[in-house]
């Protein structure tokens, strides 16, 4: 009897095993989840510093033009505008998508609703292979292609925003594109079949009722075109020239946060001034993904399709 | 306009449009392949780059490449399969796995260059592992980390729920369900998401450049001491990667030959990728024919 006892009460093999999967599994996903964490909060409290530390105002930092780290103004103030590189950052990504987007939605509609079978075969994979191209083959190629053909058309040097816009054009292209084919592969069969039924012609039911209905999913697919622009470091370095003054056209140098981040990271000390500047446009970065990501999370939510 | 009319105009803009995007992949392709595949010789895979001269070559920056990709695959492959198991078999529907969903869904969606920069602050300098294949690793893991969780919890939860329930009616726990049974069975789905990962990881540089380095030091393929600083098997030495090589040729504009060896480059890096994705493909098929027997 004792003994029965004790063997129910004893936990079984099985039960032990069955916690140390549950846990070694669980402490994978905590890891992962700190990394967020660290990433966040390592990347922040450096780039706070600027503020509290050395005492830059929100207001110089943000809306101002001069951006010489290291130097200061006739007032005592340093030089550390970052405002060439967001709106810099900030006119690529709008450009790009602008561009991308009626290419984007025109490829899904077409694989969607016009011709699947031809989308299948020849877009798809087309599609596919240009998310895999890296960065950098993209980078190179808006050097040696791109920049010299806006030089030869508008003069001057060929870099700038515009030929970083032309790069982040292809390279958004297919992120935007897979997202929205998934999207309105998801607008259920009888919505069109109703819109045809009541003699709608072909684009007259995907403008009317299958764009419509797709629209916040559309919505996300283009945010998230811009939220890989806004990040996109080499490809843009490469080609928009990393001269950190506001553009004031197309053609001439100009830089993005991104690109001020990769050239100059290297070349100054931890813990100084130069060197917290470039924390902060990165804590911009950071903050301006997490923007992206809860903007798309709201979109999902309002517009779930029902 | 008739609405007839209005369809044949959308419908010949769409064709349009999607021949476009079409055009845009094949000049790029041909272009890549025209410019750099004449580079290819034996000199350019044999030998080590030059920076000052004409003729330099890739075999150290390429066999980078492949040696950051395995130590990469090999730390961040357990943590991923952790991760989707839990968030496949045992995570509870509650705030919690909302929360870390939502985690990982953010660390997706972080520029590369944030990722690269913070390995650079946590490996790099705090941990004190300088610019190393090791540090370039590390940061390549949490690069990798949220998509390889995501393809492998799609896989597991794609097996039917029926073969999780055979596996519990016969006694077994959830823990030996999920490793007898659903693993193998969604191992085709897993191998492919490992090495369509492979493509990104290998042509992955913003990561890279402030933690594996801009360097290349020389390196003794005789050796293979994995202390010594000329070992290729050496983990903490830096190593630049083919790609953070074509970035670095072109940003500094100090190689003579440097469009030559960066269109070489970016062609083995567009063909290593294609065939990362054929090799995806070809697998995928052929462990479900012999998994189904079908």
């Amino acid at each position: 009897m004792e003994e029965t006892v004790q063997h129910f009460k004893k936990r079984s093999p099985k039960r032990k095993q069955e916690r140390f999967g549950k846990t070694i599994s669980l402490v994978a996903t905590i890891f992962i989840v700190s990394i967020v964490f660290s990433i966040l909060f390592f990347v922040a409290s450096r780039g706070l510093r600027t503020f509290t530390e050395h005492g830059v105002s929100a207001i110089d930092f943000f809306a101002g033009t001069a951006w010489r780290p290291g130097e200061v103004s006739d007032a005592g103030e340093p030089l550390v505008g970052a405002f060439p590189m967001i709106a810099g950052s900030f006119l690529v990504t709008i450009f790009s998508a602008l561009l991308a987007t009626p290419f984007a939605l025109g490829a899904a509609i077409f694989m969607t609703e016009i011709s699947p079978k031809t989308g299948k075969k020849y877009l798809q994979p087309v599609i596919e292979l240009l998310v895999g191209i890296p960065s950098v083959v993209y980078g190179f190629i808006g050097l040696t292609v791109i920049v010299p053909f806006i030089r030869q058309i508008f003069g001057g040097t060929g870099f700038g925003v515009l030929a970083a816009t032309l790069v982040l054009f292809v390279m958004i292209l297919p992120t935007t594109t897979s997202m929205a084919v998934d999207t309105l592969n998801a607008v259920p069969r009888y919505y069109r079949e109703a819109s045809f039924a009541m003699g709608a012609t072909r684009w007259q039911t995907i403008y009317k009722v299958v764009l419509r209905a797709a629209s916040p999913g559309l919505l996300t697919a283009v945010i998230f075109g811009m939220a890989r622009a806004f990040g996109e470091a080499l490809a843009v370095q490469m080609v928009i020239g990393n001269a950190a003054l506001v553009p004031d056209s197309l053609t001439t140098p100009a830089s993005t946060l991104t690109s001020i981040l990769t050239m100059n990271m290297g070349n100054t000390v931890l813990g100084t001034l130069e060197n917290d500047v470039l924390w902060s446009l990165a804590t911009i970065l950071l903050f301006m993904s997490l923007f992206f990501n809860i903007l798309t999370r709201w979109i999902g939510k309002k517009g779930a399709m029902k | 306009m008739t609405p007839k009319k209005a369809d044949k105009i959308a419908v010949n803009v769409l064709y349009g449009l999607s021949g476009i995007i079409v055009l845009i992949l094949a000049s790029l392709l041909t272009y890549i392949l025209v410019r750099g595949v004449p580079q290819f010789s034996i000199e350019f895979f044999t030998q080590p780059a030059k920076t000052f001269e004409v003729g330099g070559g890739i075999i150290i920056q390429l066999y980078n490449s492949f040696y950051l990709l395995l130590l990469t695959l090999l730390i961040s492959t357990p943590v991923a399969m952790g991760a989707a198991i839990y968030l496949s078999v045992y995570a509870p529907q509650n705030s919690f796995t909302t929360f870390v969903r939502t985690a990982i869904e953010v660390l997706s969606s972080l520029p590369s260059i944030v990722v690269g920069l913070f390995g650079f602050l946590m490996f790099v300098v705090q941990f004190k592992l300088g610019f190393s294949i090791l540090s370039g690793a590390l940061a390549l893991m949490i690069f990798n980390l949220p998509l390889l969780t995501r393809t492998i919890e799609d896989s597991l939860t794609a097996i039917p729920s029926s073969q999780r329930e055979g596996g519990l009616a016969l006694g077994l726990s959830k823990w030996e369900t999920v490793t007898r049974i659903i693993l193998p069975a969604a191992m085709p789905g897993i191998i492919t998401g490992v090495i369509l990962s492979a493509g990104r990881i290998f042509g992955e540089a913003a990561a890279l450049i402030y933690t594996a380095g801009q360097s290349a030091p020389a390196l003794d393929f005789t050796n293979w001491n994995p202390m010594s600083i000329t070992s290729p098997l050496n983990i903490m030495r830096p190593a630049e990667t083919l790609a953070v090589h074509i970035w670095k040729i072109n940003s500094e504009g100090l190689m003579p030959d440097g469009p030559d060896v960066s269109a070489g480059a970016s062609a083995v890096l567009i063909l290593a990728v294609l065939s990362f994705n054929l090799l995806a493909r070809y697998l995928g098929k052929k462990i479900q024919k012999k998994i189904t027997s079908a």
